[in-house]
């Protein structure tokens, strides 16, 4: 009986996060998100690893990360450069096969996302041993900063869209802070073929087909970034387009 | 003689053609009680969303139509066809106006992390200090 316990707390224990990181020109967040999430792993006590996936930034992020590295240590921070930008589905593949977390936590590291939310995730992970957990700026205490009036209407008018055709169970769908468990997320990218927005949204829909269960907890997103803003006209065309692409085919 | 075993063998057509009848009846009637136990729930659980809207509004749409143009010969009292008629419209008009309500409520209810905002401007802060201290060169 004692032994079993034993055996049940070291499986807790030897829970590992894998955060991975996929960087394009972050030389001046990737210090500054790096201290952040080893302050808040250090002060939660689980066990952690930071997997950089810089895409040949021009503006030196891979020296920088070489830097945290030795500041860190290499078992820390694990460096995963690549040769060219090319996309954030392959980034999640390449950051998974070099990954030796059971779990995995996908983030942006422009600073939009905090990572003080993580202890959440874990907590809300354990709580109903879900698949995967999502970040949500819609619900409880969700929220934004920096956004004006228009962004917010065209991200709620969006989701409204998405929840009447897709109804998918979540209430965030093109967020990107989350906790997967690692064979689910090597599941879910290998079915999922969309970009950019869409592909995050073709996520929970694909892990609602496989029957994944799904928690959420809410976070803020600090939009620093909102000056030079990233929803023109294309950018909503291409969002219709995937939404009714999804509608058709799952 | 022949007579009498020309009705009689007319008899037993007939009663073939019955009995075939009935196995046909019984046929369909087995079909389809496999057809909505068991085929339905999986078509409906591997149908894609559109084909879930397609058959939705379909069902909805046969049900107005038998009513409104009195496709079936039901005699329906008058009443029935006076509400069935602009329904449509009416269902559209109030998902329109649901709709707006939701989205201009969830609007306006969006948090605005102010002091998010302000909490990640002082990490930075202490984050740059701290690494310059660990020897960062940025």
């Amino acid at each position: 009986m004692a032994s079993r316990r034993g055996n049940a707390k070291t499986q807790l224990q030897s829970d590992k996060y894998s955060v991975l990181l996929p960087t394009y020109n972050e030389r001046e967040n990737l210090p500054l998100i790096v201290w952040l999430l080893v302050k808040y792993f250090g002060e939660s006590g689980y066990n952690y690893e930071i997997i950089v996936i810089d895409d040949g930034s021009p503006d030196g992020t891979l020296q920088i990360a070489e830097q945290l590295q030795k500041i860190y240590g290499s078992d820390k921070i694990i460096l995963r450069p690549r040769a060219q930008k090319l996309g954030l589905g392959t980034a999640y593949i390449h950051g998974i096969k070099h990954a030796t977390g059971n779990f995995v936590i996908i983030m942006d590291a422009d600073l939009s996302h905090h990572p003080k939310f993580i202890p959440q995730f874990i907590e809300k992970q354990k709580e109903g041993g879900y698949d995967l957990v999502s970040g949500t700026r819609y619900r409880g205490d969700g929220g934004v900063y920096g956004w004006d009036l228009r962004r917010k209407l065209i991200s709620r008018g969006a989701n409204f869209v998405t929840q009447v055709l897709l109804r998918p169970g979540a209430s965030d769908l093109t967020g990107s802070f989350r906790l997967y468990k690692k064979e689910v997320l090597e599941k879910l990218v290998e079915r999922c073929v969309s970009k950019g927005y869409v592909f995050q949204m073709e996520m929970i829909v694909r892990a609602r087909q496989l029957d994944c269960t799904i928690g959420e907890v809410p976070i803020s997103f600090v939009d620093r970034v909102y000056g030079e803003s990233k929803l023109g006209g294309n950018e909503i065309v291409s969002f219709l387009k995937g939404l009714l692409t999804l509608f058709a085919t799952t | 003689m022949s007579h009498h075993t020309f009705r009689h063998r007319g008899v037993i057509k007939v009663r073939c053609l019955v009995e075939s009848g009935e196995l046909a009846l019984c046929a369909a009637g087995g079909f389809c009680h496999f057809y909505f136990t068991l085929l339905c729930p999986i078509i409906l659980c591997t149908m894609t969303k559109l084909l879930e809207w397609v058959f939705g509004v379909s069902l909805i749409g046969i049900a107005w139509g038998l009513v409104t143009f009195d496709l079936l010969d039901l005699q329906l009292p008058p009443r029935y066809k006076e509400v069935a008629w602009p329904m449509p419209i009416y269902l559209l008009v109030v998902f329109g106006c649901y709709s707006l309500a939701t989205v201009g409520y969830r609007v306006a209810t969006f948090n605005d992390c102010e002091d998010a905002a302000q909490e990640l401007q002082a990490q930075i802060k202490q984050a740059k200090d701290d690494l310059k201290k660990k020897g960062l060169k940025m």
